[in-house]
């Protein structure tokens, strides 16, 4: 039958628009404005899925963020998403949701066999059983833990849904709109303050929408309705539903994630699913309301067993009854509100009362609405086993100690009712020092460490009047404060019935002879034995028995079972609640996915991506690119059917014998200016830079204070005050902190200025012994020759018409220069050396042949300057000034640094002359020895030479300087390989250097 | 994520800055003598408070200034922030 168990009128739902979803399969329907949980109770179904340590029948418990059970696995225009709570999603048409953690099905699950085996899971079942054998667990243990573990499955596939990211400042960040926020925003609102009013369901109001209260003349509802419209149209107030407010981080900043399109079939175009909102607040009310606590008693975690409040919330807010023969078992005033709103609706609830004679206005009302009512009696055990059929229920004496004689009861479902523990997370993550308040047996915050006031049952207030009292006064004060406006609300005339004292009993004893599971945490099915078993065990801090047991580890994070357990706790241990404290609470309230988290920032938008003037002409020229850092390089040109080892060796051959040009835009520039230019260059390098003469460039090297490496690079001086840096592409933004870190804090008293300039040039690097040749006529007006432009030479030219810096200088070492221009004009100059090149049969290369160049070269690059080498180790000793001081040289003398046998770069040949040696494989003196093998060094960059045509490497090597001509073995594991080599200089082409002087 | 306040700037967020360490250490004068003992301290010794902890920032992502912040180490509070030559050590 089609929505059984739906009232024919009432409720919050828009009944003429009639939707159908899929739950396992079957099709159903439900109304626009139910969750999921609200039209699956509408149609009977209860068995929503299996629990997950014993595989037991699970049902509905809450109604919302509190719900420990209905977690489903949603389907979604294509898409799926696990741990979605049914009573949080809202229905839509199309909708499917399937049970999670049961096989074959929820009906039939094998898994449940672990029920009756429960003997051998207790507490710490896992840290017991799967410690030994060892060997089990790769092939044994894990396996089956990972088959059983977890609720739902995660999608493999790219989501393809937009999630958003938004920083937002307000005065005022207001979290819950039930009646606390909702009069707190209103008062603030109307006091001038910048007001976000955030509610995590779709509807405002919390629970004015389920209580008969009257305010200012009007239902609850009626009122919450004005205010929120009314809230809307003023300017300074955002108003969002959907939005919840997870977590408080410092310096009143707190993260809400809204969920916008997540109740719509299909997001819309151009929307993201869901926004994650930044705020800082200067204050924030925290009205999070409370929460419903269980009583616990045998198999209370039979379907059917659900919270009080959350039926009567499907009542009134979704016109659905959870069941047509309620037992209501409570220990306050609220299962009678439950009971009425049965009652009302025709149907005639029970209430077991633990409680002896209590007198108040509900009371009576539901004693002459004729409901039958039994005091000091109590649920002992839920019977059923997919749902409840009939309840165990037994009178208790006054000390609570003592049952009366069994009698079993017909009813379908349990209505509990343990009273209200409120939401503290929010201010126990800001960092407040909660309390432990008596009255309500629950903490509520305390002092206050950030900019946060909590108001409303969630500060443990319980009645109407004094919440919204309490709340428009604070609201006023704290928006005065920040606006100065002295515009104040009166307080309306409020209605509500007053209820009496709750009876502070949480736990049904059990029956003699019986061995009824009682739980505490629902998601993580950790009973009242296992807590016991922990204790016995010796585990004592909270926080240690939370982790034993997994009580309150689950993704409800243990709403509804945290304070049950530390009143078990402290019942054992003798000691009352505040003492033994609660876990701490961490962000996020509740799950947020990963897409929110991420946001944009994913794929080609995880990083900027820098390119180069000159990018279109490489894409153009069929280059294949790499990631260098953020920038986008080409790697290699890509000619007929090459692959990168032909392409490149092809490019640098062609460097050797012509001349080839490479794009080193990407190349750290940084403009350095000011009478002391040259003081800064001298004690941030090594060597020696008071005397560089103006259009002259000098390599230099800069060490951190421990005496390691940092970068690398050439400066010129471009006329007297003015010097241009190069530094490394991968550390051209540390060498900038540097510098500035150095100029501000440690000498103030230099006057020297420095600029980041690496976007302002576009560089070429025009390379081979042609290159002179080519520049000729790159710049007829200049004299490029040997005497005009020697090595380590600069001069400016111009590049028919645009103007250009021209620098000697060699990474390939060949002859070669670097031209630079401003950047807008570097595709009219790569263009112009292409252009030109021609009659030298010039050809581009990547940076692969750059790469190949300089290691033949005994160039060191990033792969030696790796954080880890001193100059010695990169045969750079000879830059170290002695004559003058310099950052990181006293840190040179350690003793490791200055050792006879200190790691050195070496060259590395394999003795055939043809196995390529990989990167990153280890130098061992035998390769046949015992593992641990003694590694004395390793592959730091490996090419194959075009000069010699076999392959060449460069290493550091222990004792480096003593090794040239020994024969050793490089080993890589990895790849399986062990090649005999010989160790020989590093510089393997051109050893003197000639070519670059020529 | 922290707000901290640039001197040159005003309140920014901690993501436009970088930690920068203890800003009480003094680096040695260039071209003195100084003992092992003293370097090792200036290069790799800091202190691991909980409390009050004078500390550099760069404000990285704007005016690139290297600035002083004296924070709570334990609770996060920031006390004062100051420009990078203003003596408060």
């Amino acid at each position: 039958m089609d929505q059984n168990f739906r009232l024919s009128d009432g409720g919050l739902i828009n009944r003429d628009k009639k939707l159908s979803f899929k739950f396992n399969s079957k099709t159903y329907y439900g109304f626009e404005g139910d969750t999921l949980a609200s039209a699956l109770i509408a149609n009977g179904v209860h068995l929503i899925g299996r629990s997950f340590k014993y595989h037991r029948p699970r049902g509905f418990f809450g109604a919302g963020v509190d719900e420990p059970y209905a977690i489903v696995q949603l389907y979604r225009n294509g898409e799926t998403e696990p741990n979605i709570k049914a009573t949080e999603q809202e229905l839509f048409e199309g909708l499917e949701a399937t049970s999670v953690n049961c096989w074959p099905s929820v009906n039939f699950d094998i898994g449940a066999i672990n029920n009756f085996l429960k003997i051998f899971l207790p507490a710490g079942f896992y840290y017991k059983t799967f410690m030994w054998p060892k060997s089990f667990w790769y092939k044994v243990y894990e396996p089956f833990i990972r088959k059983a573990a977890g609720l739902g499955v995660a999608s493999i596939k790219h989501d393809k849904e937009r999630y958003e990211h938004k920083y937002e400042y307000c005065d005022l960040l207001i979290a819950g709109s039930g009646p606390s926020g909702l009069a707190s925003a209103y008062a603030a609102a109307k006091n001038g303050a910048r007001v976000i009013l955030a509610e995590d369901k779709a509807r405002f109001g919390g629970t004015l929408l389920t209580s008969e209260v009257n305010i200012g003349n009007k239902s609850g509802k009626e009122w919450a309705e004005g205010i929120i419209a009314e809230l809307k149209e003023m300017p300074n107030v955002t108003v969002r539903n959907r939005s919840q407010v997870f977590g408080y981080y410092d310096h009143n900043m707190l993260v809400m994630s809204e969920r916008i399109s997540d109740h719509l079939s299909k997001t819309k175009k151009f929307h993201p699913k869901q926004r994650l909102w930044y705020i800082r607040a200067k204050e924030v009310l925290i009205s999070s309301g409370s929460i419903e606590r269980p009583i616990v008693f045998g198999n209370n975690d039979t379907p059917g067993v659900m919270l009080s409040s959350a039926a009567k919330e499907y009542l009134k807010v979704y016109g659905v009854l959870v069941g047509r023969n309620p037992l209501i078992f409570t220990n306050n005033d609220s299962g009678y509100e439950t009971a009425i709103e049965f009652k009302k609706n025709g149907v005639d609830p029970t209430i077991l009362d633990t409680r002896k004679d209590p007198q108040s206005e509900i009371i009576n009302e539901a004693k002459n609405l004729g409901i039958n009512i039994k005091f000091s009696y109590v649920v002992v055990a839920a019977q059923g086993y997919k749902k409840v059929k009939s309840a165990d229920i037994a009178k208790i004496s006054d000390d609570k100690e003592q049952l009366g004689s069994v009698e079993n009861i017909k009813c379908d479902c349990i209505c509990v009712s343990g009273f209200w523990t409120p939401t503290i997370h929010l201010a126990s993550q800001s960092g407040n020092k909660t309390k432990f308040n008596e009255e309500i047996d629950a903490f509520v915050p305390g002092i206050s460490k950030q900019n946060e006031t909590t108001l409303g049952a969630a500060n443990g207030s319980y009645t109407l009047e004094g919440t919204l009292k309490n709340s428009f006064e604070t609201a006023y004060e704290l928006s005065k404060k920040i606006t100065n406006n002295t515009n104040k609300i009166s307080l309306p005339n409020v209605v509500e019935k007053k209820s009496t004292t709750h009876d502070k009993f949480w736990c049904v004893p059990l029956p003699k002879g019986k061995n009824y599971k009682r739980f505490l945490d629902f998601q993580n099915d950790v009973a009242v034995s296992d807590i016991e078993i922990a204790l016995k065990e010796g585990y004592r801090s909270i926080e240690h028995v939370k982790r034993y047991t997994t009580l309150g580890m689950a993704t409800d994070q243990g709403k509804t079972s945290n304070l049950n357990g530390l009143q078990l706790v402290s019942n054992i241990e003798n000691k009352v609640v505040p003492n033994v404290g609660h876990t701490t609470f961490r962000p996020p309230y509740t799950p947020v996915s990963i897409g929110a988290i991420v946001g944009r920032e994913i794929g080609k938008h995880s990083k900027p991506t820098r390119k180069s003037p000159m990018h279109k002409w490489h894409e153009q020229n069929n280059a294949i690119f790499v990631d260098a850092g953020v920038w986008l390089r080409p790697r290699y040109y890509k000619q007929g059917n090459e692959n990168l080892f032909e392409a490149s060796k092809r490019e640098a051959k062609n460097v050797r014998t012509n001349v080839g040009v490479c794009d080193v835009t990407t190349l750290g520039k940084i403009d350095i200016k000011g009478p002391d230019a040259a003081e800064l260059l001298n004690r941030v390098y090594t060597n020696a830079w008071l005397k560089l003469p103006v259009g002259k460039a000098r390599y230099g090297v800069m060490l951190r204070e421990d005496g390691i490496v940092m970068d690398d690079g050439t400066t010129t001086r471009i006329s007297e005050n003015h010097y241009h840096m190069t530094t490394t592409t991968a550390q051209a933004a540390n060498v900038l902190s540097h510098l500035e870190y150095y100029l501000q804090l440690v000498w103030p008293d230099l006057n020297v200025n420095v600029v980041s300039t690496t976007e302002q040039w576009a560089g070429a690097a025009v390379a081979g012994p042609k290159s002179r040749d080519l520049l000729k006529k790159l710049f007829p007006k200049s004299d490029v020759s040997n005497e005009g432009l020697p090595f380590m030479g600069f001069i400016e030219g111009d590049l028919f018409g645009v103007k250009a810096r021209i620098f000697r200088i060699s990474f390939s070492g060949e002859l070669a220069y670097e031209v630079n221009v401003e950047s807008d004009n570097g595709n009219f100059m790569w263009e112009k050396i292409i252009e030109i090149g021609q009659e030298f049969k010039i050809q581009p290369y990547g940076t692969e042949a750059l790469s190949t160049l300089r290691i033949e070269m005994g160039h060191v690059a990033g792969s030696e300057l790796d954080g880890r080498t001193i100059p010695y180790d990169n045969s750079l000793e000879g830059l170290l000034s002695k004559k003058k001081d310099f950052i990181g040289k006293r840190s040179l003398t350690r003793k490791a640094f200055i050792a006879e046998d200190r790691q050195k770069i070496v060259g590395v040949v394999p003795l055939d002359k043809k196995t390529s040696i990989p990167e990153g494989s280890h130098l061992v003196k035998d390769s046949n020895a015992p593992l641990p093998n003694p590694k004395l060094g390793y592959i730091s960059a490996s090419c194959w030479s075009v000069e010699h045509d076999n392959p060449f490497s460069l290493a550091i090597l222990k004792n480096g300087k003593n090794m040239i001509g020994e024969k050793l073995f490089v080993m890589s594991p990895l790849k399986n390989k062990v090649i005999p080599v010989e160790i020989v200089s590093s510089h393997y082409v051109d050893p003197k250097g000639e070519r670059v002087r020529s | 994520m922290l707000h901290i306040k640039c001197p040159h700037c005003g309140m920014r967020s901690q993501n436009e800055f970088s930690y920068g360490g203890d800003a009480t250490v003094k680096r040695p004068e260039l071209g003195k003598e100084i003992s092992d003992h003293d370097w090792d301290n200036f290069v790799y010794n800091r202190k691991s408070l909980r409390g009050k902890h004078l500390e550099l920032w760069q404000h990285l992502s704007g005016c690139r200034q290297w600035i002083k912040v004296e924070r709570d180490t334990a609770t996060h509070e920031i006390f004062r922030t100051s420009k990078a030559n203003e003596d408060n050590s």
